[in-house]
């Protein structure tokens, strides 16, 4: 069954398209940016992005911090969402079950072809954003050949360590993506349609996004979802910071955990009757 | 040996029992006819014995196993098609039957193409093409739900509705490859609402009424003679007054008499000089059957 969704995925049309969909907002970006020269003022703005006109191959952080809060979310939301409650409502949910694959199996296989999306995803928009980094952005540390590139804390990075802490740093929102599929393949499991499962995820998504915007909600802040998914920039501090990124692992696996739980318990004695 | 046997088997749905204490008992060999009305809980039952539903009480044995717990090893052995059949839109049939059986356990992919051709030539689809199922009309998607269920050539075929949205030429032909397959050692359990199919294909039937199994027996004996003889003539009265204390009823030209021998019947009556159309023995039909079975548990 794995294999059977992993083939599936990759011939898919739709998977190409949304991942050219989370790719192109990068894309544009680099764009702009190379053509007016215009970096948002160090501090504000996205991550890295006002350091990427003097050092290209910072880029790919930068690109997955602009997918990262809300694209690629929204696409791993919509995938879950659709595998369970998408073959429920397609009626081909009763077929596989007879096939027989396991419940437990098809959950399992289900959330390893949501996960091969999301590091195909990443993967992708890194790969897109190394090239336009070197190709289009970072003149200075191309012309100059710096021997490292800055860290955010302002001490310089030898290749090898920034490669290794950007492999770290992609692997970490994958984690984070991980956490929002098990979410979304909970909803899957609860409801017929997969637009509501995919509404249901969202929603937790959004308004852990919005409640940490507000003071009020200080005490919850440590809990919800989304908190620590930005903490992949504390890797590339100098020492490295971490304490919200240990924290954010912690809580992305509490996630994972409670609510795959929840989708396999609700999920292996549930009547399949549509 | 028991192919599939229930006992008490139940299903509530919040307040209403669609299953209630049901026992089927489906032998080796059966064609067995699972008959009843809309809503009378064919469909549930059925997917209880798959392990699709899981019963409020009572128990499942399908192939000597217990359902749900052995799914894993009865579920090959069963060929399925339940609440009409279903497929990936985009996919072609070749495609979806062959993505279906290397979703499963046990399939290898040396002779699968084979396979999955053996089973659209089974079902009358051996000329289907690349075209996605989106595109396939009802009967040809009914079709190719009952390629998917002979995939594996199933020991016990399960059937719900499987000439639903077919032709004539195609009930036909279904009817033929069931009585194939059961003549080379399949199983079959079929629900119907077609009850002339039933009758053409079945030796038992189950009739369901309102959750509860209302009659359970074999067909030759539920629909068999009932003891009258249906004498057509164009003289009725003179037959009446031939035959007089065993006409049961007249209606028009057609009488009733109680009498199991139809040849001296006839021969009193042409003897007599009464003219016979046509003279044979009166059989039940599953109609009236089913209809019985069930306006009798109504009253009760
Ligand atoms: N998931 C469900 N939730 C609630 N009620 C259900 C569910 N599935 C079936 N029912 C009810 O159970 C009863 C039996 O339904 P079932 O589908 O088994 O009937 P059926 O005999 O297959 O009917 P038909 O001939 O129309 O296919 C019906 O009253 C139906 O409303
Ligand atoms: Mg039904």
């Amino acid at each position: 069954m794995i294999r059977v969704e992993l083939v599936s995925l990759l011939r898919s049309r739709r998977t190409w398209a949304t991942i050219a969909l989370v790719d192109a907002l990068p894309v544009i970006v680099a764009v702009l940016l190379a053509v007016t020269d215009l970096g948002p003022r160090p501090g504000t703005g996205p991550a890295f992005l006002s350091a990427v006109l003097t050092d290209g191959t910072l880029y790919p952080l930068a690109a997955l911090a602009i997918v990262l809060p809300l694209f690629l979310p929204i696409a791993v939301a919509v995938f879950a969402g659709e595998a369970i409650a998408g073959e429920a409502q397609q009626g081909t949910l009763r077929y596989l079950l007879l096939r027989p694959v396991g419940r437990t199996h098809l959950l399992i296989a289900k959330l390893v072809g949501v996960m091969a999306f999301v590091v195909l995803t990443v993967l992708v928009v890194a790969a897109t954003a190394y090239l336009l980094g070197i190709g289009l952005l970072g003149h200075q540390s191309v012309t100059a050949s710096a021997p490292g590139t800055a860290s955010v804390s302002g001490t310089s990075l030898s290749t090898p360590e920034l490669v290794a802490r950007t492999f770290a740093a992609l692997g970490y929102a994958m984690l984070c993506m991980l956490g929002v599929a098990s979410v979304a393949l909970f909803a899957s499991t609860l409801v017929r349609s997969p637009l509501a499962a995919a509404m249901g995820a969202l929603a937790l998504l959004v308004g852990s996004t919005l409640l940490l915007t507000l003071d009020a909600a200080d005490p919850l802040k440590p809990y919800l979802l989304t908190r620590y998914w930005l903490a992949f920039v504390d890797l590339f501090r100098d020492p490295i910071l971490w304490h919200d990124l240990v924290r954010g692992v912690l809580l992305q696996l509490g996630y994972v955990v409670v609510f795959l739980g929840a989708a396999w318990a609700n999920f292996a004695t549930k009547d399949i009757s549509d | 040996m028991k192919v599939i046997r229930t006992e008490g088997l139940t299903k509530r749905f919040g307040r209403i029992t669609a299953v209630d204490g049901v026992g089927l008992d489906v032998r080796e060999g059966d064609v067995f006819g699972f008959l009843g009305a809309n809503g009378s809980g064919k469909t549930t039952t059925v997917r209880m014995l798959l392990g699709l539903v899981l019963p409020t009480s009572g128990t499942v044995e399908v192939l000597g196993e217990p359902m749900p717990a052995r799914r894993a090893s009865v579920l090959p052995q069963v060929g399925a098609l339940v609440e009409g059949p279903a497929a990936p839109p985009h996919l072609s049939g070749r495609r979806h039957l062959a993505l279906l059986d290397a979703a499963g356990p046990g399939s290898r992919r040396t002779g699968r193409a084979g396979r999955v051709d053996d089973a659209l030539e089974q079902v009358g689809l051996g000329g289907v093409d690349r075209r996605p199922v989106r595109t396939y009309s009802l009967g040809m998607r009914q079709r190719l739900g009952l390629a998917a269920a002979l995939m594996r050539r199933p020991r016990l075929l399960v059937l719900d509705e499987p000439t639903n949205g077919l032709d004539p030429a195609g009930i036909q032909e279904i009817r033929r490859l069931l009585l194939d397959l059961n003549a080379a050692g399949t199983t079959v359990l079929v629900s119907s609402h077609l009850l002339s199919e039933i009758e053409r294909t079945c030796t038992r039937v189950g009739v369901l009424h309102a959750g509860r199994l209302v009659l359970q027996d074999d067909l030759a004996s539920v629909c068999g003679p009932t003891g009258l003889l249906v004498v057509d003539t164009p003289d009725p009265h003179l037959a009446a007054r031939l035959l007089v204390g065993r006409v049961e009823a007249v209606d028009g030209e057609r009488l009733l008499v109680r009498d199991q021998d139809a040849a001296s019947v006839n021969a009193a009556l042409v003897g007599a000089g009464v003219p016979v159309r046509s003279l044979h023995a009166q059989r039940r039909s599953l109609e009236d059957v089913v209809l019985d079975a069930t306006s009798r548990q109504a009253i009760a």
